[in-house]
């Protein structure tokens, strides 16, 4: 590829020599009428096939919209991709038209989101709405599609699927729904599923029926999943690794097990220790001090410095950059190490 | 009655609100002109409970549970198709006029969304000064903007944030003027329904710790509504556990927590997924399996028995008792209560 000779690692079209999926050096503002936002200022992650990632982070860290990119739906205007590529299986996709881009959305990777009442069409039977992809993307007949609908309506375990082929979307409870709107993004058989807050409208009992549908579907059919949520409870259940966003850049990133056993920047420490757990009685529940920033303003030097309790004067004057742990682990932080080591102690 | 006979005593640990049987069932109608009653919906189903004053009571069950529907009960927004519910000794639902407008004083309420639960054309000291226009005698009006610099100061926010609109504050802290808002008046209970499930995790614990903050210095009640099991755990001293209109199991954190007798319950607690990956393998979940069925046709007799794994006979034919049971002295409405394996240490 014309590309791989900038790039630090060599860029092959078949997922042996790079990741899947890589995201690198994405910047991303929306242009509004108050000002511009800068709402992601250098996310780079990969995926690798077969593996989980989790995308944490609050709301207005930029984790949805690097999905949104990843994907081709955000809206420009008032979006605009400042910079940085998305690499899928080594083709960088925001150099693409629009119509090979339509060629993957789906087919190679698929999106499921929060709302699945929004999500879905209510005019329209859900079993149409499943059809649909198929035939307009796959080139099946109404009749084989019909009969492809009801298996993935099986495959996601909704009861009675052929009976169920006609109802609208309101006919169905919200964890149906979300079976629905899962069965529709593996139509095509992606390869990676992005799953954006699948189960934060749900009720416990329903998000762990969804969450186990996830991982067995997710190693039944041999995807990739980027989970982007804000529940830490459910990241620990089923991720591989975990990339944890603050004001549009990944502050900490590592698997799983040592994030959570020590974590390495302040802002992820800050979130682990502020969650009431439901094994502990009488915890004290640490909090992080002030609010995450104005996207229109971000602080100088590191954006968590003014909420940080490491908080020195080189926090306040330099950009922090990725600081690399060990065992692919990465903190943006200047005292990374410290951080790391004092839950260690 | 124009005043109490005498003012009762504030015994920390007595009753402070009493509901006894509380039934609340919205009908479902057929027609245009002449609409008949068709069904009907049993939102809340016999529901009852002490509040103990200086206490936080959390409600928790899944959405449809009628958790919300009975904080507007206890508020008087609806009124109940049967059943009982006494303030301080007081009956609330016969209460009318001037006695009414005491009741309400002394009983206020937080609620989930603070984006909309606060009128955007009003400053922030219109809003928390809006409860002494309707209760004068609450303040009195030289006196009402200095209450409401000392209420912004008491939830955490700057005095001089007085002529501020909403939409000029976060999340978090549009919650702290909802909450100073209902502390206007000086109420003994507060019924906070989902106080915090709106807020992001960082600013979840900042409003926790100031409700806890709030009672100590108050001494207030709450009564605390939530879905989320873990922060009902860390701010609750007792629990009840709504099931389709019904309370399955009350008790005290530590009895619903660790020794639940309650199929539900038991289910309930062991979905919520810890934050720690290492516990990912041995947590040993229990898998209900379908939906919660509509309360509008409620199952018979116990109305978790179409998803529950010890389900007989009998569990169709007669309704379960929420009464103490042999398992544990804590009431739980279930024939088959019992203990649950503790799972694998940790």
């Amino acid at each position: 590829m014309s590309q791989s000779a900038v790039q630090p690692t060599p860029a092959s079209p078949t997922p042996e020599g790079g990741h899947l999926l890589e995201v690198r050096d994405l910047h991303v503002e929306f242009r509004t009428g108050e000002g511009v936002a800068k709402v992601i200022n250098g996310v780079s992650y990969h995926l690798d096939a077969g593996e989980t990632l989790a995308v944490l982070g609050e709301s207005g860290s930029g984790k949805s919209v690097t999905a949104q990119a990843i994907m081709g739906i955000l809206d420009t205007p008032p979006a605009v991709i400042r910079s940085g590529q998305i690499r899928y299986q080594g083709r960088d996709l925001l150099t693409q038209s629009e119509e090979q881009r339509r060629q993957v959305r789906g087919t190679e990777i698929a999106m499921i989101f929060q709302d699945a009442l929004s999500a879905l069409n209510p005019t329209f039977p859900v079993g149409w709405q499943i059809s649909e992809t198929l035939r307009q993307r796959a080139g099946m007949s109404r009749g084989n599609a019909r009969q492809r609908a009801i298996e993935l309506m099986e495959l996601v375990k909704i009861p009675a699927a052929a009976n169920r082929l006609g109802d609208y979307p309101h006919q169905f409870s919200g964890g149906m729904r979300q079976r629905v709107m899962i069965a529709m993004a593996l139509a095509l058989n992606p390869k990676v599923l992005i799953a954006d807050e699948p189960t934060t409208a749900l009720d416990v009992t329903v998000q762990a029926q969804i969450m186990d549908l996830l991982a067995d579907l997710r190693r039944d059919l041999r995807m990739a999943m980027i989970l982007i949520t804000h529940d830490l409870g459910v990241v620990a259940g089923v991720a591989d690794r975990i990339a944890v966003m603050y004001a549009g850049r990944i502050v900490e990133h590592a698997d799983v097990r040592s994030l959570y056993k020590s974590p390495a920047h302040p802002y992820t420490k800050g979130l682990l220790e502020s969650i009431p757990r439901l094994d502990f009685h009488g915890q004290h529940l640490s909090t992080i001090r002030g609010l995450p920033p104005n996207l229109m303003r971000i602080p100088s030097g590191c954006p968590f410095h003014p909420r940080c309790p490491y908080v020195q004067q080189v926090c306040v004057d330099v950009v922090p950059h990725d600081l690399v742990l060990g065992d692919g682990r990465t903190s943006a932080c200047h005292f990374a190490q410290e951080v790391r080591d004092d839950r260690a102690r | 009655m124009t005043a109490p006979a005498s003012p009762p005593k504030k015994v920390r640990g007595e009753p402070i609100l009493a509901v006894r049987d509380l039934v609340k069932h919205f009908p479902i109608t057929q027609g245009v002109v002449f609409q008949r009653q068709i069904g009907a919906v049993r939102a809340v189903d016999g529901v009852s409970f002490d509040l103990r004053r200086g206490e936080t009571l959390g409600i928790v069950g899944e959405s449809g549970c009628g958790k919300s529907t009975l904080a507007r009960l206890l508020m008087r927004l609806e009124m109940p198709t049967s059943g009982a519910a006494t303030l301080e000794g007081r009956d609330l639902f016969a209460a009318r006029g001037g006695e009414l407008r005491r009741l309400r004083r002394n009983m206020q309420m937080v609620l989930q969304d603070p984006y909309t639960s606060l009128n955007p054309r009003m400053t922030v000291g219109d809003i928390i000064g809006e409860p002494f226009e309707i209760h004068p005698e609450a303040a009195p009006k030289g006196s009402r903007q200095r209450r409401v610099q000392e209420l912004l100061d008491m939830v955490g926010l700057s005095p001089e944030h007085l002529n501020r609109y909403p939409h000029q504050f976060s999340g978090g802290q549009r919650q702290r003027i909802g909450i100073a808002r209902a502390l206007a008046l000086r109420p003994e209970v507060i019924v906070c329904d989902e106080p915090v499930s709106a807020l992001d995790v960082s600013i979840q614990a900042q409003v926790i710790n100031l409700l806890e903050q709030l009672q100590d210095e108050l001494g207030l009640s709450y009564i605390f509504i939530a879905h989320d099991l873990s922060v009902v755990r860390h701010i609750c001293d007792r629990v009840a556990v709504m099931y389709l209109g019904r309370i399955v199991e009350l008790g005290t954190e530590e009895e619903i927590y660790q020794r639940a007798t309650h199929p539900y319950t038991q289910a309930l607690l062991s979905a919520v997924p810890v934050p720690d990956p290492e516990l990912r393998d041995n947590q040993n979940m229990i898998r209900l399996i379908g939906d919660v069925p509509s309360p509008a046709n409620p199952p018979s007799g116990c109305r978790f028995r179409t998803r529950c794994w010890k389900a007989q006979d009998v569990c169709a034919t007669q309704d379960p008792d929420t009464v103490p049971r042999a398992a544990d002295p804590h009431p739980s409405a279930c024939h088959f209560a019992e203990l649950r394996a503790p799972a694998s240490p940790s």
